[in-house]
């Protein structure tokens, strides 16, 4: 085996392994982490892809923000487990039925005539100098601008509408108003009065 | 001597030879780094007590040099305290967690166009995915203490932390845009030419902002409402004690050096002289003593380094601490505006080829 073939196997365990004990452990906190250890693994099998620029990004963007945001509310949610598993006989049979759906769709795309070795088969290795980077740019400001342009206006969209849906005023809330603590003067607020001292009486 | 060492060396097999040179150059990277966050603690102390008209620690060794050998032994024989009800393994690795990106970033920062552990071609990149990782210890140590004061100073701190990173991504943009490159050597040579070349002139409200989110990220004052002590003791560590305590001790000085190496790489010419075209060429690139000090070289980087190490003191001694509604409006509502027209400007400024910066390509 060689080397690169055993940190294969290596991360692809790890990856395995964290992404069971997402489902499985009890403690959401604890799934949330694992989370991470199962993006932080995949981040390395695209790094040995040579797919640099995706694996950094995944690092940055999942492991880095979206992440944290995630711990963040289920840090701050006392969540009931046992309320949660109430239910769990009385979907079983429709879960079942969508991980069989999915297994089925994976076995389509993964083990049929698309992903054999004849057909995709295992990239030459580039150079030192080959740089993911400039190429997958290359393409995204070239060939595929339009797609790119539209999916970051959907982007948008969805952030403005999350914040439209989300953002409520309650009436009689205090805000404070920053322009105006910016712009107050001290002239305004202190008045020095200048007078004589006057005799101790 | 040196001979046989050299046979014994080349008697090793090659993976081996290549295994043991790297850890070799890695322990050349964090033994300073570690001596130098033990100094920094004592400039930190002598340089707040000058500002304040004191002395600062002096009884320990010679004029206080070896007050921080004394902390670090004190810190530890320091018993570590777990408290009832905590998470025991995270907060053990909350520490860890903190320390590992702080130092793992090292690893593409270069010291000269040569000395540079692993000069990969996204290495800004690189460093922007690790530091993002910082913040993991910073909220597993505030959820795993079980302690309210440590859970608000780990929401505060991590808030704070992504708010921050934003507006730093966006002024990293703005660097690679500039230089045309992601590589952090390619960006340094980028901007050869005198001190006016140096990116800090095109970038200057970047070259602010960036500086201004790394004492955000790092949690130093006047940004450190993290462990703001008046409100919540000491925010996510207050729980720690003995080495686990330092452990985060030393990645906040480990992040702070790390972020000003980075300016001084990416707005002042990292290690180019700044006697470039005032001086003449034989004066800089000859090969006696004074053109070793004038041309290029470590030195000037870790000048400039410790310029900006010493802003970070500076400050911490001058300014009062941020109100936390007043921190994410300058986050959201001030840094990251002025990026995002900065980045348009540059763009026009890039068009043109206005030099004597961009009129090279």
């Amino acid at each position: 085996m060689s080397l690169e073939q055993i940190i294969f196997y290596v991360f692809a365990a790890i990856l395995v392994f964290s992404a069971s004990m997402v489902i499985t452990v009890r403690n959401p906190v604890h799934a949330a982490l694992n989370l991470v250890l199962a993006f932080f693994a995949s981040a390395a099998l695209w790094l040995m892809l040579e797919a640099e620029f995706l694996a950094i990004t995944l690092v940055l963007v999942y492991v880095g923000a979206v992440m944290v945001l995630f711990l963040f509310v289920v840090m701050m949610l006392d969540v009931n487990i046992a309320a949660i598993r109430e239910g769990f006989i009385r979907y079983l049979p429709i879960g079942i039925v969508t991980a069989l759906l999915i297994i089925a769709v994976m076995a389509m795309v993964v083990g049929g005539d698309y992903f054999q070795l004849d057909q995709m088969p295992a990239p030459t290795p580039h150079g030192a100098d080959y740089s993911n980077t400039k190429e997958l740019g290359m393409l995204l400001y070239t060939v595929y601008v339009y797609p790119f342009e539209i999916a970051s206006v959907v982007l948008v969209v969805a952030i403005i509408a999350a914040i439209a849906l989300t953002l409520r005023r309650r009436p009689g809330t205090k805000y404070q108003n920053i322009d105006a603590q910016v712009a107050a003067r001290s002239v305004d607020r202190v008045r020095v009065v200048k007078m004589k001292s006057e005799e101790r009486k | 001597m040196i001979d046989t060492l050299l046979s014994i060396y080349q008697s090793w097999p090659e993976w081996f030879q290549f295994l043991s040179f790297t850890v070799v150059k890695i322990l050349a990277i964090v033994v300073p780094i570690s001596l130098g966050v033990a100094y920094l603690t004592l400039a930190e102390r002598k340089v707040i007590g000058f500002v304040q008209v004191r002395i600062g620690p002096n009884r320990v060794g010679p004029r206080g040099l070896l007050q921080p050998i004394a902390d670090a032994v004190k810190l530890m024989f320091k018993e570590i305290i777990i408290p009832t009800g905590a998470n025991r393994y995270l907060f053990l690795l909350a520490p860890v967690l903190t320390l590992g990106p702080a130092l793992v970033a090292w690893a593409v920062v270069p010291f000269t166009d040569s000395m540079v552990l692993s000069n990969i071609d996204a290495s800004l990149l690189f460093i922007l995915a690790i530091t993002s990782l910082g913040v993991y210890g910073v909220i597993i140590a505030g959820w795993a203490s079980n302690s309210k004061y440590a859970f608000l100073g780990a929401l505060r701190s991590s808030a704070q932390i992504v708010s921050y990173e934003i507006a730093m991504g966006f002024a990293l943009v703005c660097v690679l845009m500039a230089a045309g490159s992601l590589n952090l050597v390619e960006i340094v040579e980028a901007q050869q030419g005198s001190v006016l070349h140096w990116f800090w002139i095109p970038l200057l409200p970047m070259f602010v902002v960036y500086f201004l989110s790394g004492l955000a990220e790092t949690n130093r004052a006047p940004f450190d409402v993290a462990e703001g002590e008046s409100e919540i003791v000491a925010g996510f560590h207050v729980e720690y004690s003995g080495m686990a305590f330092s452990i985060f001790f030393l990645a906040e000085y480990a992040n702070m050096m790390l972020i000003s190496l980075l300016t001084a790489l990416m707005f002042l010419g990292g290690w180019l002289s700044p006697f470039e075209w005032i001086l003449s060429d034989e004066l800089l690139n000859g090969s006696g003593v004074v053109s070793l000090l004038l041309g290029d070289g470590i030195h000037w980087l870790l000048l400039k380094t410790c310029f900006f190490l010493f802003l970070f003191l500076w400050f911490r001694a001058t300014f009062p601490r941020y109100r936390y509604d007043q921190i994410m409006r300058l986050g959201w509502k001030v840094f990251i505006p002025i990026t995002i027209v900065w980045i348009l400007v540059l763009g026009g400024l890039i068009l043109a080829g206005v030099p004597p910066w961009f009129d090279a390509a």
